[in-house]
């Protein structure tokens, strides 16, 4: 098939923190030095920031580096951190940790109680005044390599497809877009990176990289409960001490509470529902005190990476880089990751300009991985790079070592832990597993999935192929719900995927793909890697107003 | 001929409103906006006959703030040649829109305007009406097929119990129901090419002067949830009690 | 201060919205009066008479009124208006074509779709597709309101009121009407339909989903409909699909046949004003709802439906 083409010297791939500061930053550069760059951002989201979620309490350094005048160009940063608290829950208490105690990762001075989301739509706004083109509504769903094997760009999604994969009376092919360079800031379990990693190796020799599920509500409480730049973080309850992730709860303005579960997929048993945790999450005293009374008026998910540095992935390849989560650049310690996940999309900016300038294309960009060695970015992940290990030996225990470590030695700690196994080979067979009864939804400070989901202002455009591909169409039966009870009925936020039985008796997985938060738990989670998430067309998906 | 399409930057119908705490209005922070969809195959129908070398030009025209460009912008990817901004910071009424509109017909000199019949956000079914009576031109609402034969515009309305067929002389107004069109998808090319085609912004005082509104919203709230009613034991039952509720 | 109320017709009977659309009049606590305009349609003006509390039913007959464009009409109401303070219509495909044509002619602002009547300016209407209720104050001279007529009694019979007939204003020859089908016969069309009976993938095939619907559907009067499931099975055709992806729809029942009731779904059908579900799963979203449940293998359930509709 021939595609219509078109040229940018710069396409970046998703438009998300990394992508447009690697945008802005590009433009700037070439401003400065009167080099005529064109650069493209493509969003899978039918707008700016309608996939973006996040706490999220933001560290301004990066943006501080990228646009020094932002705190008097309207941006979306009105709550600064005010007090941080860090909570010990247990099933109906909670313990107050002295912030004194804490490691400095732990401290969130000079923060901002942000949407992401919103921080992203302004970062788009100065995107475009520097004269980057951003498209909205098209999914990056293939590379484009060139006859040297280089990346030379990608292939948007086809729209208009049939269920059964025909073309409908609307159809309209994919388009390739090619650059000199492209940038890939996906996100977290990009399914191009993900590519990308296979097709270069760039994942050999280092640590598998490991995931977290991120529920978020987003509330309306009453006056009295609101304390704008309110940071609170909590350890334990609903969680088992050996499955890690924790709590937050953050004050913006305007009396809305943004309030979240973060569980790292590397939970063993296959019963384990993060979505009903966190469900129960909000009914601990410590939390129904801030959202008695309140409204919830958004729902999301989003994985999250938590490999830190050693799961980092080489990251520039012939023709492209890999910038932001989709590298793997979150400080899991701080559960931060906007600021790095900014300035790796700046350092691969610079890059590109360097190279662009020496007349070069389509080669590997080996400026971007040295730069990100000798900067701040490095030195931060460096420093809590035990993290995740430390967390993986229990909660109490791992959780006081790394403690103890960061106190006594900061980042100079004389050892470096191994790392954690992939998630999907953690999971234990439901034979050995103990069922989980969770509460019912009480429909006041807990909901079922089909109330949540429809918070999410989701779309999917019901006529096209499934966008979540099996590669064993059997394996579901024969293995996920043999073996461990069908995990993925659970794992799934937003209930996409059912075991139905047909009136013979016969057991059949139904994926109700129009859910689809686009959270690719299920492409991390599934313990024969046998689901592959693929963006749907573009457009579809959820459309998080301030998430 | 030329045709002029009204659009309308509304609230996407995919996101599910909220009335703010304090009942002051609909909560539309962060929340996606998108043209009208009526809007949409209003702006389709008109690209088809330039296409089919019936209409010589299409020119898009919004009322509203700023950022209705983006609508405007839309409508040229689809396949208008040009947009117009009537700017304007204030609600403005249906009525208040068809005199805007209304003036710049005076300027453009349209043969057929084709609007959305309403739109998703305060779902008035108004303007297209307004229009065609302040300018005393023939309107065919609820347009659910359109044709132009020997410069006469043809519609098929959809009515509650039927349909009707209208012949109709221009200029006139056609308004547009669900089943005219499937809006196409706008490709990037064109979204690219519809960047650079012209869009000229105009204050109400270069058309005479803003019109005022007298209609004005007091107070907002959320419908009732529906609530879950009772288990009828058998079919009997359940007979027994929808010919009680007289909907049988 | 008196209402107008316009009437809906086929210049052989009142239609029930007018009946519904002069209760609204009356809440106003106004003088109520009823234009018919026509073509030989006297007995519709005398059949206005006899809503109880009509004073008058001007009668306007021509033959340019035969085809009841809004062009015809709304310079005769317009023509008419200057007495009255305010001005109805019940908001039908005839009322939503025509009001706002009348009230541009006399330059005030128009109110649709009027849910509530607060008092003689402040009214209740629904916007965002029925998911907010909007408080409006209205302070033109004249106040012209489209009612939605299923959010008002019917008036009753019992009324004296008398036919003065009125002049016909002048055609304006506009518009051709080359043909008008009113659908008698056969089956309504989904998004308007009063009664709407849906499938879903509980039912199991396209043949099922044809062999059990279709005669329920024929019995109620109802338009057929489908869920996303059911459509994405392939049972029933995408034109078929109630909800936020499909059709929008309001009837007066709606019944729900194996569906489970996903939020797509129920985004379509919250305000149709009966729900009834059909289910063998209790524990199905639809059931939170639905008015009235059944819980029950739905190929026993609705055939024996159909047997006890007679």
């Amino acid at each position: 098939m021939t595609r219509e083409s078109i040229e940018f010297d710069v396409v970046v791939v998703g438009g998300g923190p990394a992508g447009l500061a690697a945008a802005i930053r590009l433009r700037q550069l070439a401003q400065a030095q009167a080099l005529d760059l064109s650069v493209c951002v493509l969003e899978k989201a039918a707008e700016i920031g309608a996939h973006v979620l996040s706490g999220a309490v933001m560290d301004p350094r990066a943006l501080d580096e990228l646009l020094p005048e932002w705190r008097h160009a309207g941006a979306p940063f009105d709550a600064p951190v005010a007090d941080a608290h860090f909570l010990w829950l247990g099933a109906s208490r909670s313990l107050c940790l002295p912030t004194a105690l804490l490691p400095q990762c732990f401290h969130h001075d000079g923060g901002f109680v942000v949407s992401l989301g919103e921080v992203c739509r302004w970062l788009a706004q100065q995107a475009e005044a520097q004269g980057v083109e951003i498209f909205p509504g098209f999914a990056a769903i293939d590379v484009l390599f060139d006859a040297d094997g280089a990346v030379a760009g990608v292939i948007t999604g086809d729209a208009g497809r049939q269920a059964d994969g025909s073309a409908g009376p609307n159809f309209q092919p994919g388009i390739e877009v090619r650059g000199r360079y492209t940038i890939f800031a996906e996100g977290c379990r990009g399914p191009l990176g993900k590519r990308l990693m296979a097709q270069y190796r760039l994942r050999d020799g280092v640590a598998p990289q490991t995931y977290g599920l991120g529920i978020k509500e987003l509330w309306e409480v009453p006056a009295a409960q609101s304390h704008p730049g309110r940071v609170v973080h909590t350890c334990g309850w609903p969680l088992r001490a050996d499955t890690y992730g924790g709590g937050f709860v953050y004050h913006q303005s305007g009396g809305r509470v943004a309030v979240g579960l973060v569980v790292g997929l590397g939970y063993r048993n296959p019963y384990l529902s993060p979505f009903e945790e966190f469900q129960r999450f909000k009914t601990h005293p410590a939390l129904r005190g801030v959202l008695a009374g309140g409204r919830r008026v958004a729902f999301g998910a989003a994985s999250v990476v938590s490999g830190g540095i050693g799961a980092l992935p080489a990251l520039a390849f012939p023709g492209g880089v890999l910038v932001g989560d989709e590298a793997g650049f979150l400080n899991p310690a701080r559960s931060k990751g906007s600021h790095t996940a900014m300035k790796s999309g700046m350092l691969a900016a610079e890059a590109v300009v360097t190279a662009v300038q020496a007349g070069r294309h389509n080669d590997v960009l080996v400026e971007y991985p040295q730069a990100v060695c000798d900067s701040w970015l490095y030195r931060e992940l460096w420093g809590v790079r035990n993290f995740k290990s430390w967390l993986d030996k229990g909660l109490f225990v791992g959780g006081a070592l790394f403690g103890i470590e960061q106190k006594l030695f900061g980042a100079s700690a004389p050892w470096t832990l191994s790392p954690c196994p992939a998630d999907h080979l953690r999971l234990d067979k439901a034979s050995d597993s103990a069922a989980i009864v969770y509460p019912k939804p009480d429909g006041v400070l807990s909901f079922d999935r089909a109330s949540s989901v429809f918070l999410s202002n989701i779309r999917h455009d019901a006529q096209q192929p499934c966008h979540l591909r099996l590669k064993d169409p059997e394996l579901p039966i024969r293995v996920n719900l043999a073996e461990y009870d069908a995990p993925e009925q659970r794992y799934c936020p937003a209930g996409v995927y059912e075991i139905r039985h047909e009136a013979d008796g016969r057991a059949v997985l139904q994926i109700n793909a129009q859910n689809c938060l686009h959270c690719k738990t299920c492409d991390i989670k599934d313990p024969s890697q046998n689901i592959e998430w693929t963006p749907p067309e573009g457009g579809d998906g959820p459309s998080y107003p301030a998430m | 001929m030329k045709i002029l399409v009204p659009v309308k930057r509304v609230v996407d119908p995919c996101v599910a409103v909220r009335v703010k705490p304090d009942a002051s209005g609909i909560d539309a922070s962060g929340v996606r906006m998108s043209m009208n969809p009526f809007d949409e195959i209003a702006v389709e129908a008109a690209v088809r006959f330039r296409e089919a070398g019936v209409a010589a030009e299409v020119v898009a025209v919004s009322c509203g703030v700023p950022a209705s460009q983006e609508v405007l912008r839309t409508a040229m990817a689809i396949g208008a040649d040009r947009g117009i901004l009537v700017e304007t910071a204030n609600e403005l009424s249906p009525l208040a829109v068809a005199k805007l509109l209304k003036a710049v017909c005076a300027e453009e000199k349209p043969d057929l305007v084709i609007c959305g019949k309403q739109a998703v956000d305060d779902d008035a079914n108004q303007t297209g009406q307004m229009l065609a009576a302040l300018l005393g031109w023939p309107q065919a609402t609820f347009a659910s097929a359109l044709d132009i034969v020997d410069g006469r515009v043809c519609v098929t309305r959809d009515l509650d119990d039927g349909r009707e067929a209208l012949r109709l002389p221009m200029p006139a107004v056609v308004t547009t129901e669900l089943g005219l069109n499937e809006p196409r998808y706008a490709t990037l090319p064109n979204i690219m090419k519809a960047r650079k085609k012209p869009l000229r912004v105009v204050a109400p005082g270069e058309l005479g002067g803003e019109p005022s509104v007298g209609v004005m919203t007091i107070e907002w709230a959320e419908p009732p949830v529906r609530r879950a009613g009772v288990r009828v034991e058998s079919v009997t039952d359940l007979v027994d009690r929808l010919r009680a509720a007289k909907v049988l | 201060m008196s209402v107008l109320v316009i009437a809906e017709h086929d210049h052989r009977r009142l239609f029930p919205a007018t009946r519904h659309a002069v209760f609204a009049a009356q809440q106003l606590g106004l003088d109520v009066d009823v234009l018919v305009a026509g073509c030989d349609c006297r007995d519709v003006a005398v059949s206005a008479t006899a809503l109880a509390g009509v004073r008058s039913v001007l009668l306007a007959e021509a033959a340019h009124y035969a085809a009841q464009t809004a062009e015809n009409l709304a310079a005769l109401v317009a023509a008419q208006a200057g007495p009255y303070s305010h001005v109805l219509t019940s908001a039908s495909a005839f009322g939503k074509n025509l009001l706002p044509r009348i009230a541009a002619l006399l330059d005030v602002e128009q109110v649709s779709d009027v849910c509530r009547i607060l008092s003689a300016d402040t009214f209740v209407r629904p916007v965002y597709a029925g998911n907010a209720l909007a408080t409006v104050r209205n302070a033109n001279a004249k106040k012209v309101l489209s009612i939605r007529a299923a959010a008002f009694s019917a008036v009753e019979e019992g009324g004296n009121g008398t036919v003065l007939e009125i002049a016909a204003s002048p055609d304006l020859g506009l518009v051709e009407v080359l043909r008008r089908d009113r659908r008698d016969a056969g089956r309504a069309e989904l998004g308007l339909a009063r009664v709407v009976v849906a499938g879903g993938r509980g039912v199991g095939s396209c043949d099922d989903f044809n062999r059990l619907l279709t005669p329920l559907a024929d019995k109620l009067g109802a338009a057929l409909g489908a869920s996303y499931g059911a459509v994405s099975a392939g049972y029933a055709a995408p034109d078929l699909q109630i909800g936020q992806t499909g059709k929008i729809i309001a009837p007066d029942l709606y019944v729900a046949v194996g569906i489970s009731g996903a939020i797509q779904h129920l985004a379509g059908i919250k305000d149709a004003k009966i729900i009834v579900a059909i289910n063998k799963d209790p524990e199905a979203p639809i059931f939170k709802v639905a008015d009235y449940g059944l819980v029950a293998d739905l190929f026993e359930a609705v055939p024996a439906l159909v047997a006890a509709l007679g």
